[in-house]
C-alpha cells in the first residue's frame, strides 16, 4: 500500500468507482440468492465477503486516497458491505430454517408411545387426609401429639372419667392383652381412642394453655365389614385454656369444615353423652355435596347424606372438669374443649368410598389414584 | 327405649297434628337420640273387624289341613250374613272371637285383600295372625280375642294397630328416659306443656305388716318396697291394650303378672319383680352371695355366684340375682288345668318387689354373668329411688283391676337414709360454659323444668330431682340449661392459641419418608398389627429370637392371629400376596408404623400398670410406672417388592426387582432422614443368607434389607425373589438428623482418574470403597463404582472392581502429578486393607 497521494483521484481508481461497487454488491446479493443450501451459501460468502473478495480488495484501496475522497469511498464501500452482510444473514436464516425443518422432521418420533417405565407410588389416603387435618390445626397454632397404641387403662379409661364400673367402658369393645406366657396383663389394653394422648398432653404440660390434636390408630374388637374395621384411625383435638367455651368449640369445628370443604360449610351440635366431656355433643356438618338442598327435594336426592342435609362427624364437648382434676389442672381456673372423629368415615364420604375393606386391604388399585396429597 | 306416640300422649297433651317425626325432632334438639320413628300400620286399611267363628269344616285331600269357616262379622260386610273364609291355621275353635280382614282391605306390606278362589271355595277375606297385622312376629297362629268383644267391632282401633313408635338410644347418663314417664317429661319441656306424671299416685304409708323383708346390705340396696296381692285369677290374661303397649315397646307379653311388672317398668322406669308368695320361705333378704352359692335363674341357667353378687334370698337360699334376673324357684307359675277335676293350678298370691340397687353392684353382676336384662339396664344407668312406692302401687292396682286380686294392706318400705345432694353454682356458670348469655332467670327456669329445686341469687344452690342421679357436677347443670336453650343457638367463636411451632422433627421425617418412598414407586399400605405364630415360623426365626416374644390379645378377632406384630413384614407380605393374588405382577409396598416389643423392657414392671386414683394428678413416679407397664413400641418403616422394578415395554425388557432395590429403599429412607447409611453383609432371618444386607448408621445396626429366604418365600406363597427392607426409624435418627454445612463450591477443574482393583470375591465392595476414600484424602470429590467383573481373565474366586475417582482442589488447578499421587494413595490403602491388586 502506498502513502496518501494528493493527486490520487478515486474516480480514477477503477475498483472504487461507484458503478463498480454497485456491481460487486449486486453480484454478491445474486450469488447469495442463488445459493441452494448452506454449503453453497458458505462458498458464496467466501467469494463475496472473504479476504480475497473484490469488495474486500476494494476496501483496501481506500486507505491510499486523499482525505475527502477517502471519506466518500469509505461510505460507498461500507454501505455496500453492510448490504451484502445483511443479505448473507437473511439468506442464512432462511436456509437454516429450511434445513432445521427437514432434519427435525426426519428425527420425529411418535411421542404418544406410552412411557411408564418409572413405577408410580402413592401414599395411603388415610395418612394424607390425617396430615391435611394436621396442617389445618398446626396453622392455627396447635401441636400434633402422639402416644403409644398399647396404652395403660388408667390413661385410656380411668383418667377420662370412665372408672372400672362405668357403663360406657364396656361398650367400647376393648382388646385386652396377655403377655407372651398367656397371663392376662394388669391395666394395659390396645387403646380404644387417642384420648390417652390428650391425657398425656395434659400431664406433660406444666400449665395450660394446651392446644393439641391427637391423630392415630385405635382398636375396637369389631369384625371387618363394609362399614366397620377393628383397626381404624382417629383424630382428636384438645384445647385447655382460660375461658374456653362451647362457642369456641363450635367455631373451631366450623373452621375445620370450611378448611376441608370450602366456604359456606358449617357444623351443628346435638346433645349427647360422653363421660369425658360435659356438656357433650354429637357434631354434624352440612352435607358438602348437596349443601342441604336435597332435604325435602325428592327431585334432587343426595347419596352422600341420604338427603338428610347433614353428615354425622363425631363426638365433642367441654372437657369434663373431673378429667382436668385427674391431670392436675385446676378446673376453676381453666376450661377445655375436645372432639374426635374417625378418619375412615371422613374418607368414605369425602371421596365416595363405598366399602371399608378397600381402605384396609392394601390393594394398590385403591391407593394409587390418591397420589401424594389429598 | 321404644316409646309409642299414643302412650306418650297420655302424659303430655301434644298438639293434635304433631307427627312422630315432629316429636322426634324436638326430642333430638333436647338431646335424646331418636334413632328411628317407626310407622305402625302405616299402609293398613280396613275393614278389619272382630269376628265370631260360627262353623268350621275340615277340608281334606290337600297337602296340609285346611279349614273352611263361617264367621259372624256383624254388619261389617254390609249384609249381616256370615263370611265364608278359608284358613290354614288351627289354633281356634267354634265360638272363638277372631280378627277378620274383609275384601277391599289392605294389610301391612302392603297386601291388598280380595275375595279369592282357593282350595275349592271362595274365601271372602282372611282370619288374621299377629304377624299379618304387623303386631309382632312371635307366633304364627291366628289371634284369638277375649270373648267379650262384639262381632263387627273395628279391630284397627281395638288392637291399636296404627301408631308411631320413637326408638330412642338412651345414653348412659339418662336412665330416666328408659321409661315413658321420662321421655314424656322431656317432651313436656320441649313443648312447654305440663306433664301428667304417672308416678303421682296415692300410696298408703309404710306399715309393719307388709311382706317380711330384711336388707342386710344397705350399700347395695338403699330402698326396698314390697307389696302383696292375693286372690289372683290364675287364668286371667293381660288385657289387649297392655299387651299391645308391651309389644310396641319391643318386649313380649308373657303372663299377666310378668306383663304387669314389665308394663310398670316401661311406664315408670322402676324394674319390678313378682314372686309367687307361696313359694317364698320366710323373709325376703337382700345380701351379698356367699362363696360357692348357686342360683338357677329364670333363663334356666345354673349360675355359680360371686361373693360380690347382690342377692335376693329367703330361708332356702338365693331366689334372685338382685336387679338382674329372678330365680326359677319363685317364678310365677303358669296356670295348669287338671284334666280330671278341671281345677286350675297357678299363682294366686304375688309379692311385688320394687327396690333400688347400687348401679355398680348391678353392672358388675351383669358383666360377671354376661346377663344383660331390661331391669339391669335401668339399674346400671340409675333408677329414681323415689319411684319404687308408686311403681309397686301401680302394679298392685293393675293386679286388682285386671286379675281380680285383692291388695293386702301391708306396705313394706325399707329406706336407707338418703343424703340430699345439692350443687352450688354461680348463676352465670352455664353462660360461661356456653359462651353465650342466658341470664339468671333463664338458668333458674330451665333447671326447675328438669325438676331441680333452685334457691339463691348470684350463687344458686341446686337440688336435682330424685330421677336425675346423673346431675352431680356444675357442668351437668350447665348442660341442662344449654341443651334446653338449644345447642343450635350457640355462637361460633375462635379461641386464640399461642403461636405454634408446627410439626415435630419426627413427624416431618415421617412425611418426607412417605413422600420419598412413594416418589420412588412404593405404594403405602396400613396393615392390621395382628400376627400369628405361623408367619414367625415361616420366617425361620430361632426359638430365642426376640421377634417371637409377642404381646397377645386376650380376645383376638382371629385365633390365627392372636399377637401384636414385632416386625412390620408379616402384614406387608400379606398385602403383597393379596395384590399378587388379585392379578398384580409388579408390586412395591411400604408401611410406617409401630411394632410391639417386649425385649428391652423391665419384666417386673411390664404389664403391671397401677390403678391410680383420679381425684388428683398422678405423681411423676406413678406416670413412670404406667409407662414401664407398656411394651416398647418402636416406629418402623419397611418395604417389600416383587416382580419387575421397571416393567417390560416397547423399550425392551423390564428390570426385575432385586435385593439391591430393597437396599436402595433403605437409602431412600436414610436420605429423607439426612443420615448416611452403611451396609454390611449379614445373615438374618427371614432374608436369604447370601443376600442380606445389615444396615448401619455408624456402628449402630438399624435394620436389614435384601432378598427373602427362598423357604420363607415358599412358605408364605410369595412371588419368587421377593425382597424386603425394614428399619427402626428411632435408631436411624438417634444421633439427630444430619445438620448440613453449606458446601464450598470449587470453580477449579476436575481431574478424573480410573482405578481397577482385583479382590477376593468375598471382600465386600463397601470395604474397598471405604479404603479408597480413606486413602485418597481430601482432594477426592467423588468416587463411583462403574463396573464389577468376574471371569477367567482374573481367576476364579476373584472380582474386579472399577472405580471412577474425581479429584478437585478448592484453591488451585490440580496438576496431573497431584491427581496421580492421590490415586496411588487410594490404591495403596485398598491394597493394604483388602488385599487388592491393581489391574491394568
Ligand atoms: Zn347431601
Amino acid at each position: 500500500m502506498s502513502a496518501p497521494n494528493k493527486s490520487y483521484d478515486p474516480v480514477e481508481v477503477e475498483a472504487l468507482k461507484p458503478e463498480e461497487i454497485e456491481r460487486l454488491r449486486d453480484e454478491a446479493l445474486a450469488a447469495f440468492e442463488a445459493a441452494a443450501d448452506l454449503a453453497a451459501l458458505q462458498e458464496a460468502k467466501v467469494a463475496h465477503t472473504g479476504d480475497r473478495s473484490p469488495l474486500s480488495l476494494a476496501n483496501r484501496e481506500i486507505g491510499a486516497l486523499p482525505p475527502q475522497a477517502k471519506k466518500e469511498a469509505g461510505q460507498r464501500v461500507g454501505q455496500a458491505r453492510g448490504a451484502v452482510n445483511k443479505a448473507l444473514a437473511e439468506r442464512r436464516a432462511v436456509l437454516e430454517a429450511e434445513r432445521d425443518a427437514r432434519v427435525l422432521t426426519e428425527e420425529a418420533v411418535d411421542v404418544t408411545l406410552p412411557y411408564d417405565r418409572a413405577p408410580r407410588g402413592a401414599r395411603h389416603p388415610l395418612t394424607t387426609l390425617s396430615e391435611r387435618l394436621g396442617d389445618i390445626f398446626t396453622s392455627m397454632g396447635y401441636a400434633i401429639a402422639e402416644g403409644p397404641e398399647v396404652e395403660a387403662e388408667w390413661l385410656n379409661f380411668d383418667a377420662l372419667n370412665m372408672g372400672p364400673d362405668h357403663p360406657a367402658r364396656s361398650t367400647q369393645d376393648t382388646f385386652f392383652l396377655k403377655d407372651a406366657t398367656g397371663q392376662p396383663t394388669d391395666g394395659v389394653v390396645l387403646r380404644t381412642h387417642t384420648s390417652g394422648v390428650q391425657i398425656r398432653s395434659m400431664l406433660a404440660a406444666s400449665e395450660p394453655p394446651i392446644y393439641v390434636i391427637c391423630p392415630g390408630r385405635v382398636f375396637r374388637s369389631d369384625e371387618l365389614d363394609a362399614t366397620h374395621t377393628p383397626v381404624f384411625s382417629q383424630i382428636e383435638l384438645l384445647a385447655v385454656d382460660e375461658g374456653l367455651t362451647m362457642a369456641d368449640l363450635k367455631g373451631t369445628l366450623d373452621h375445620m369444615v370450611v378448611s376441608l370443604f370450602g366456604e359456606g360449610m358449617k357444623t351443628r351440635l346435638r346433645p349427647n353423652y360422653f363421660p369425658f366431656t360435659e356438656p357433650s355433643a354429637e357434631m354434624d356438618m352440612v352435607c358438602f355435596h348437596c349443601r342441604g338442598e336435597s332435604v325435602g327435594n325428592p327431585d334432587r336426592p343426595c347419596r352422600t347424606c341420604s338427603s338428610e342435609g347433614w353428615i354425622e362427624l363425631g363426638g365433642c364437648g367441654m372437657v369434663n372438669p373431673r378429667v382436668l382434676i385427674a391431670c392436675g389442672i385446676d378446673p376453676n381456673k381453666y376450661s377445655g374443649f375436645a372432639f374426635g372423629f374417625g378418619i375412615e368415615r371422613l374418607l368414605m364420604f369425602r371421596h365416595n368410598v363405598e366399602d371399608m375393606r378397600d381402605i384396609v386391604e392394601g390393594d394398590v388399585r385403591f391407593t394409587l389414584p390418591f397420589g401424594m396429597e389429598i | 327405649m321404644r316409646v309409642p306416640l299414643s302412650w306418650l300422649r297420655e302424659y303430655v297433651d301434644l298438639p293434635a297434628g304433631e307427627t312422630g317425626r315432629d316429636v322426634a325432632d324436638r326430642l333430638v334438639r333436647a338431646g335424646l337420640e331418636v334413632e328411628t320413628v317407626e310407622q305402625l300400620g302405616g299402609d293398613l286399611k280396613g275393614p278389619l273387624v272382630v269376628g265370631k267363628v260360627l262353623a268350621i269344616e275340615e277340608l281334606t285331600g290337600f297337602k296340609k289341613p285346611i279349614r273352611y269357616c263361617q264367621v259372624d262379622v256383624g254388619d261389617a260386610n254390609g249384609t249381616g250374613e256370615p263370611q265364608n273364609i278359608v284358613c290354614g291355621a288351627r289354633n281356634f275353635a267354634v265360638g272363638d272371637k277372631v280378627v277378620v280382614v274383609l275384601p277391599g282391605a289392605v294389610l301391612p306390606g302392603p297386601f291388598p285383600i280380595s275375595a279369592r278362589q282357593t282350595y275349592g271355595h271362595t274365601s271372602e277375606g282372611m282370619i288374621c295372625s299377629a304377624r299379618e297385622l304387623g303386631m309382632g312376629d312371635e307366633h304364627d297362629g291366628i289371634i284369638v280375642l277375649p270373648a267379650e268383644y262384639v262381632p263387627g267391632t273395628d279391630a284397627v282401633e281395638l288392637l291399636e294397630l296404627v301408631d308411631e313408635v320413637l326408638d330412642i338410644a338412651v345414653t348412659a347418663d339418662r336412665g330416666y328416659c328408659l321409661s315413658v314417664r321420662g321421655v314424656a317429661r322431656e317432651a313436656a319441656i320441649a313443648y312447654g306443656l305440663p306433664l301428667s306424671d304417672p308416678a303421682l299416685l296415692d300410696v298408703p304409708p309404710a306399715n309393719a305388716y307388709g311382706p317380711l323383708v330384711k336388707v342386710e346390705d344397705q350399700a347395695g340396696c338403699d330402698r326396698f318396697v314390697a307389696r302383696s296381692v292375693i286372690g289372683i285369677e290364675p287364668t286371667a290374661l293381660s288385657p289387649l291394650w297392655m299387651q299391645r303397649r308391651i309389644q310396641k315397646a319391643g318386649m313380649r307379653p308373657i303372663s299377666l303378672a310378668v306383663d304387669i311388672t314389665n308394663y310398670v317398668m316401661l311406664e315408670l322406669g322402676q324394674p319390678l319383680h313378682a314372686y309367687d308368695r307361696s313359694r317364698i320361705d320366710g323373709a325376703i333378704t337382700v345380701r351379698r352371695a356367699r362363696a360357692g352359692e348357686k342360683l338357677r335363674t329364670l333363663d334356666g341357667v345354673e349360675r355359680t355366684l360371686d361373693v360380690e353378687d347382690l342377692l335376693i334370698c329367703d330361708n332356702s337360699g338365693p331366689i334372685g340375682l338382685a336387679g338382674v334376673m329372678g330365680g326359677a324357684g319363685t317364678e310365677i307359675a303358669t296356670a295348669v288345668e287338671d284334666p280330671e277335676t278341671g281345677r286350675v293350678d297357678g299363682t294366686t298370691e304375688v309379692v311385688i318387689e320394687a327396690a333400688h340397687f347400687a348401679p355398680v353392684a348391678i353392672a358388675r353382676s351383669v358383666r360377671r354373668h354376661k346377663l344383660p336384662s331390661e331391669a339391669a339396664k335401668r339399674f346400671e344407668r340409675g333408677v329414681d329411688p323415689e319411684a319404687g312406692k308408686a311403681a309397686a302401687q301401680r302394679a298392685v292396682d293393675l293386679l286388682v283391676l285386671v286379675a281380680g286380686g285383692t291388695a293386702e294392706a301391708g306396705v313394706t318400705d325399707i329406706a336407707a337414709p338418703h343424703p340430699v345432694h345439692s350443687i352450688t353454682i354461680a348463676a352465670d356458670h352455664p353462660d360461661r360454659v356456653a359462651g353465650q348469655e342466658y341470664g339468671r332467670e333463664t338458668v333458674v327456669r330451665r333447671l326447675q323444668e328438669v325438676g331441680c329445686t333452685v334457691v339463691g341469687g348470684d350463687v344458686l344452690v341446686v337440688t336435682p330431682p330424685s330421677w336425675r342421679p346423673d346431675l352431680t357436677d356444675p357442668n351437668d347443670l350447665a348442660e341442662e340449661v344449654i341443651r334446653l336453650e338449644g345447642y343450635a343457638e350457640l355462637p361460633s367463636t375462635l379461641p386464640t392459641p399461642p403461636a405454634g411451632t408446627g410439626l415435630t422433627e419426627s413427624q416431618r421425617l415421617r412425611r418426607r419418608t412417605g413422600l420419598a418412598l412413594a416418589g420412588a414407586g412404593y405404594v403405602e399400605v396400613l396393615n392390621y398389627p395382628f400376627i400369628g405364630e405361623a408367619v414367625l415360623d415361616a420366617f425361620g426365626l430361632d426359638a430365642d429370637d426376640p421377634r417371637r416374644t409377642t404381646v397377645q390379645l386376650a380376645n383376638p378377632i382371629s385365633d390365627e392371629e392372636p399377637s401384636l406384630r414385632t416386625t412390620l413384614l408379616p402384614g406387608l407380605l400379606a398385602a403383597l400376596r393379596r395384590n399378587v393374588g388379585r392379578g398384580a405382577t409388579d408390586v412395591a409396598l411400604f408401611e410406617q408404623g409401630l411394632a410391639f416389643r417386649v425385649d428391652g423392657t423391665d419384666p417386673e414392671a411390664l404389664f403391671n400398670a397401677p390403678r391410680l386414683p383420679v381425684d388428683r394428678r398422678p405423681t411423676d413416679e406413678e406416670i413412670a410406672q404406667l409407662n414401664a407397664a407398656l411394651p416398647r413400641q418402636p416406629r418402623r418403616v419397611a418395604t417389600v417388592l416383587a416382580g419387575n422394578r421397571e416393567p417390560d415395554g416397547w423399550w425392551g425388557k423390564g428390570r426385575a426387582a432385586t435385593w439391591a432395590d430393597a437396599v436402595e429403599s433403605a437409602r431412600t429412607v436414610a436420605a429423607a432422614a439426612g443420615v448416611e447409611l452403611t451396609v454390611r453383609q449379614d445373615r438374618h432371618a427371614p432374608w436369604h443368607p447370601g443376600r442380606c444386607a445389615a444396615l448401619y448408621v455408624g456402628d449402630r445396626l438399624v435394620g436389614h434389607a435384601g432378598e427373602l429366604h427362598p423357604r420363607t418365600v415358599k412358605a408364605l406363597h410369595l412371588p419368587e425373589r421377593t425382597c424386603a427392607m425394614e428399619l427402626d426409624v428411632e435408631l436411624l435418627t438417634a444421633d439427630g438428623g444430619g445438620h448440613v454445612e453449606g458446601p464450598r463450591i470449587s470453580g477449579f477443574p476436575v481431574a478424573t482418574q480410573d482405578v481397577a482393583l482385583v479382590v477376593d470375591a468375598t471382600v465386600p465392595a463397601a470395604e474397598v470403597e471405604a479404603a479408597l476414600r480413606s486413602g485418597a484424602g481430601p482432594l477426592l470429590e467423588s468416587l463411583r463404582l462403574f463396573d464389577v467383573y468376574t471371569g477367567e481373565q482374573i481367576g476364579a474366586d476373584k472380582k474386579s472392581l472399577a472405580y471412577a475417582l474425581r479429584f478437585r482442589a478448592a484453591d488451585r488447578t490440580l496438576t496431573a502429578e497431584e491427581a496421580s499421587a492421590a490415586r496411588e494413595a487410594a490404591v495403596a490403602e485398598a491394597v493394604s486393607r483388602t488385599g487388592a491388586t491393581a489391574r491394568g
